[in-house]
């Protein structure tokens, strides 16, 4: 089996790597890159622990094999912070305790932040469908939908005292 | 196993006509993956078609469109013309799956994987859609219905490509839909799909209609006694539960812990009825 030598774009950051033809992009950004924020929960694109963007879509990365990854552009979780400054969704997750485990987090940041960039204002009803690939074993379902709903008002307010 | 991504529809035909044993494309990789990863299918090789440039695309085509065999089923949600075109296209292929699932998964795929119960299936066909093969012989156009002929098997032959599947111009006082019976409210398998598109005249009297049925046989059914119960008719209460019972009669399902045979054969016919009710509400509005 001859490795694939991909070229990739992570977070902002060109990334290089070798992997075999059937492993999947997940199983390079964990096992390869040290990047375990995404996470495996069932490995069938059921679960979203393991969601990512790729260039701009919402996907599992279980379901990409690392040799598509080539020339794209990638965000993680591991993007999602500047350094100590937490995004506006992982402070309002922490404040609405919209964690226990914390498995599912990064999927959860991930998805709701492709949900924020698109539809700044979403209902609840938006929330609970665009966050229906994303399973939570623990915590459930009410508190995460609080943090996103509070996060794009508090994000809605910082951009008006940014004008 | 063997990974290939090459930039044009000859080499990727080329690649799968020459190769021996096992051989998966990879357009939304939402159903091949999961194959892999479960070792239910052993490929020797994989062809990715997304480096194809023309597959990517939504493109006009003779007043309809052409969808790319690698365009994702949200990148088709995203956009209006086709949506008002042929909404119930639309609708069924924004059904399948979630949000991360939406990102990848394919109509060429969601066809191609073969299963009896695919969403975007029942409305494609109801659409009149044509799949575009590209293969070692050249290029060939086939009604869908004719592409899946069991669970799993398609009609495509070694080397061939499904490139695309194309949406025709619809037709004035045409309207299209799609509804399906699933346990829960999202993420979920269709235990009974369907599809219907009907065209009116002036007077409102039905001139053509295609009803679909998905998740109820082997195959995706196209149930020509349905439409015809419409045909005719101003689809009427006599006329829809006429094609209703056709629908149902049409059924040949599996029994199993998400739906009854019985029950199944049942919804079919509800649920044309319905679909029927709601492309009909779309043609007088065309």
């Amino acid at each position: 089996m001859s490795g694939h030598h991909v070229t990739t774009t992570i977070n902002g950051d060109s990334v290089e790597f070798v992997c075999e033809p059937q492993e999947s992009l997940l199983d390079v950004l964990r096992n390869h890159l040290g990047l375990t924020g995404a996470k495996e929960g069932c490995g069938t694109g059921d679960c979203g622990a393991c969601s990512i963007e790729l260039d701009g879509r919402l996907v599992c990365s279980c379901l990409v094999l690392g040799a598509e990854a080539e020339g794209r552009k990638i965000r993680t979780i591991e993007g999602m912070a500047k350094g100590d400054k937490l995004h506006p969704l992982q402070k309002k997750f922490l404040e609405h305790a919209a964690l226990q485990c914390g498995i599912c987090t990064p999927g959860f940041l991930v998805a709701a932040r492709a949900l924020l960039e698109r539809t700044p204002n979403p209902t609840e009803t938006q929330v609970r469908y665009w966050l229906a690939g994303n399973l939570c074993r623990c915590t459930g379902y009410d508190k995460i939908v609080r943090a996103v709903l509070a996060t794009a008002v508090e994000m809605k307010q910082e951009k008006r005292h940014a004008a | 196993m063997q990974f290939e991504a090459p930039e044009t529809v000859g080499a990727a035909v080329k690649l799968l006509a020459k190769a021996s044993g096992t051989t998966r494309m990879l357009a939304g990789g939402t159903d091949v993956l999961v194959q892999l990863r479960s070792g239910t299918v052993e490929p020797k090789l994989i062809v990715d078609l997304k480096r194809i440039a023309e597959l990517g695309k939504i493109a006009p085509e003779k007043g309809g469109f052409r969808v790319g065999a690698t365009v994702p089923a949200a990148a088709i949600g995203e956009n209006v013309k086709v949506r008002k075109m042929w909404p119930g296209v639309v609708e069924a292929a924004n059904l399948i799956g979630s949000t991360q699932i939406q990102g990848r998964a394919t109509l060429a795929g969601n066809l191609c994987n073969g299963s009896p119960a695919a969403d975007s299936v029942p409305a494609l066909i109801a659409a009149s859609a044509v799949a575009l093969i590209a293969g070692p012989k050249g290029r060939r156009k086939v009604p869908v219905e004719k592409i899946i002929v069991g669970p799993g098997k398609t009609s495509l032959k070694k080397g061939e490509i499904v490139t695309g599947i194309v949406l025709p111009a619809r037709p004035a006082r045409t309207g299209d839909a799609y509804l399906r019976f699933i346990p829960r409210s999202e993420m979920d398998i269709a235990v009974v799909g369907v599809g219907v598109c009907l065209t009116l005249d002036a007077k409102g009297v039905c001139t053509a209609a295609r009803v679909s049925l998905g998740a109820v046989a082997p195959t995706p059914l196209l149930v020509k006694a349905a439409a015809d119960a419409l045909i005719g008719t101003k689809v009427d209460a006599a006329a829809l539960a006429k094609m209703a019972k056709a629908a149902s009669a049409a059924c040949n399902p599996i029994d199993d812990k998400r739906g009854t045979k019985e029950f199944r054969v049942k919804v079919a016919g509800v649920l044309a009825r319905r679909a029927a009710e709601k492309a009909l509400k779309r043609a007088r509005g065309n």
